[in-house]
């Protein structure tokens, strides 16, 4: 891995993802470009409809075959985009690794959660059964599943749902993976265990030392996970940038409207929460120019002409804005909240 | 070993490792139709079972001076036209009625079940062929397809079994590709893949297990279809010949002698109809039984 070691463990150039859907096709993706390096953190927010799921199934090669992916995914410098299934296969749950939104359907009701668990183990690294089922009740110990030993030969409808996120995580980490991508792991469950299950996915990430994609449209989950974040609109990334440096100046009008839209504790009885106007475009039907240039209330002409370029505003801090010089004369962000 | 925090997370369910087995036959045997159609069934195998080492007489013996008898101690329900045993030909028949259905079913289930599977992992045009093709055989009639096989290889059981085998296919392999599809969109096939999983092994470890609720349902009516059809092509001429005793059979020879003797066929005819209703409730009553949302217990 020596002569690797500058090469980002994972490399989006110009990705583009055209989906067939019933309004006709539509580029859900358009020219997403990002790198992950080695233990980095990376926030996907936005809404639904931007993109950041279809992102997040085009890195696992989990795509309808419908679906036409161009450009480049690198893992460690070897390119994704048009790997063959099997070889696929040999990636998934080995280096990359996906949570998905549901545990309630994410696992299948006819096996136990130990056979479950154990799958990535015994195809992957070729475990035999006494050794998966042991290395099964570590990881399921290891998310804190209580009595995994006697659990583990049980069916997923006999677990509530925080504990069933726990052994889809286990599923998840079961060889170890480079990359984990969480896609709203907390979003279908209550909001008291949302916080023990994304503390469980932080340490289990810097315990090791894996890279992780967290996909939330939550931007309060989003700033206490992440290193690194990218704002999505419409398939394009209109902001990334370091966290702290987004929250501290957001520089999109989407970003500091999602922003002012999160209802706040202490506000004033009877005070309208904050909106967007309009609604997420269907992606089939998305303006020309800036793909936020209906909804956004600094739109000039200009912006209807051609999508804008990444506009460097401070250190890695980039954002798809002309008049960045209006939405960041009046700082929006944490220090104003 | 258990975190504070866990136990916060969950409901604490210190369930047992479950056992769907006994729980299965307890609730099964709580359920009426189940049981109706489950003794149905039964008394219709207990009868072929029987007729192999045991009948009151031969099915094969023919005394024409004992024709059409009434129902007397020797033969329980009477004789027929060449005084056969009416008891010893249901008995018989009941076995050539189960060995039609058996291998038919089969043939249906294995080919449907394999198309439908195939159909659903690969899609597109594969997808498509097997398709157009199964609306092919569908547009044929069993009775249809069993009259050109007959006019090809002539008639017999072997005849009838294999066009009722294939007039299965098609139906078995619409519902295998219906509902292996809704299984392929679920969650934990994606899940699923996302450990590396490929198509075959999702098919048989993720897609199977659960669709078998709904084939094993299906079996049961194939299998009363399967008989009616068996009967049909028998009463036609096309099925089992003779002197083999079958129910479309007797059936075909009560027919003549509808108005003398009518009771001869009303006994074939109530034969097939408590095979075909046994096996309805059976159906019905696993359908309910095999729903995994009623199969857990409370």
């Amino acid at each position: 891995m020596d002569e690797r070691s500058n090469v980002p463990l994972i490399e989006v150039e110009n990705l583009d993802v055209r989906l067939n859907t019933s309004r006709g096709p539509a580029r859900a993706v358009r020219g997403v470009s990002f790198a992950l390096e080695r233990g980095e953190t990376l926030g996907l927010v936005g809404e639904s409809g931007c993109g950041k799921s279809v992102t997040a199934l085009s890195l696992m090669g989990l795509l309808p075959d419908s679906a036409a992916v161009t450009g480049s995914i690198k893992l460690d410098g070897d390119e994704l985009v048009g790997l063959s299934d099997a070889d696929y296969c040999r990636l998934r749950g080995n280096r990359i690794s996906m949570i998905f939104q549901e545990p309630m359907t994410a696992l299948n009701p006819m096996h136990t959660i130990g056979n479950q668990v154990a799958e990535p183990l015994r195809r992957h690294k070729k475990y035999s059964a006494a050794q998966a089922r042991r290395e099964t009740i570590a990881l399921l110990d290891r998310v804190g599943l209580p009595d995994p030993a006697r659990r583990v030969d049980a069916y997923p409808h006999q677990f509530s749902g925080g504990q069933r996120q726990r052994i889809t995580i286990a599923m998840a980490l079961a060889c170890e993976p480079d990359v984990l991508i969480a896609d709203e792991p907390t979003t279908a469950l209550d909001v008291t265990i949302q916080g023990q299950i994304l503390d469980l996915i932080a340490d289990l990430v810097e315990e090791r030392g894996m890279s992780m994609i967290l996909i939330s449209h939550d931007l309060g989950v989003i700033a206490e996970n992440v290193q690194r974040m990218m704002v999505m609109y419409g398939g394009t990334v209109v902001e990334s940038g370091p966290t702290d440096e987004v929250f501290r100046r957001m520089g999109h009008p989407y970003t500091q409207g999602l922003f002012r839209a999160r209802p706040k504790l202490g506000a004033r009885k009877g005070t309208r929460l904050k909106t967007i106007s309009g609604t997420v475009p269907e992606l089939a039907d998305l303006p020309s120019g800036c793909t936020f240039s209906d909804r956004c209330p600094l739109v000039i002409d200009q912006c209807r002409a051609a999508l804008p370029p990444m506009v460097d505003v401070g250190p890695g801090h980039l954002v798809r804005c002309i008049r960045t010089d209006v939405s960041m004369a009046e700082p929006v962000g944490a220090l104003t909240a | 070993m258990s975190d504070p925090l866990a136990t916060a997370v969950g409901l604490p369910t210190a369930a047992p490792p479950a056992r769907p087995a006994t729980g299965f036959w307890r609730r099964a045997l709580r359920h009426r139709s189940f049981v109706l159609g489950g003794v149905l069934v039964l008394a219709v195998i207990g009868s072929a079972l029987l007729s192999l080492v045991w009948t009151p007489w031969s099915p094969y013996e023919i005394d024409i001076a004992a024709k059409l008898k009434p129902p007397s101690a020797a033969h329980w329900l009477g004789t027929d036209s060449f005084g056969r045993d009416i008891v010893s030909l249901l008995l018989a028949g009941a076995r050539s009625t189960i060995m039609v259905g058996v291998i038919a079913v089969s043939i249906g289930l294995t080919f449907g079940v394999t198309l439908g599977l195939i159909g659903s992992a690969q899609r597109g045009w594969i997808e498509e062929i097997i398709m157009r093709f199964s609306d092919f055989t569908f547009a044929f009639p069993a009775v249809l397809s069993a009259i050109m096989l007959a006019a090809v290889v002539g008639p017999g059981m072997v005849t009838s079994i294999v066009a009722i085998g294939i007039f299965q296919i098609p139906t078995l392999t619409r519902l295998t590709r219906g509902s292996a599809n809704a299984i392929w969109a679920r969650e934990f096939v994606l899940a699923a893949r996302a450990a590396g999983k490929g198509r075959f092994r999702i098919t048989i470890e993720h897609v199977l297990p659960n669709i078998l609720s709904i084939l094993i349902v299906q079996v049961t009516i194939q299998f009363a279809l399967a008989i009616l059809a068996e009967a049909a092509l028998s009463y036609l001429g096309l099925g089992t010949q003779p002197p083999q005793p079958s129910w479309g059979r007797m059936l075909n020879d009560a027919q003549m002698l509808l108005f003398q003797s009518p009771m001869l066929a009303v006994y074939p005819g109530a034969a097939i109809a408590i095979a075909v209703l046994g096996l309805n409730l059976l159906g019905d009553g696993l359908r309910d039984l095999l729903d995994p949302r009623l199969a857990r217990e409370r």
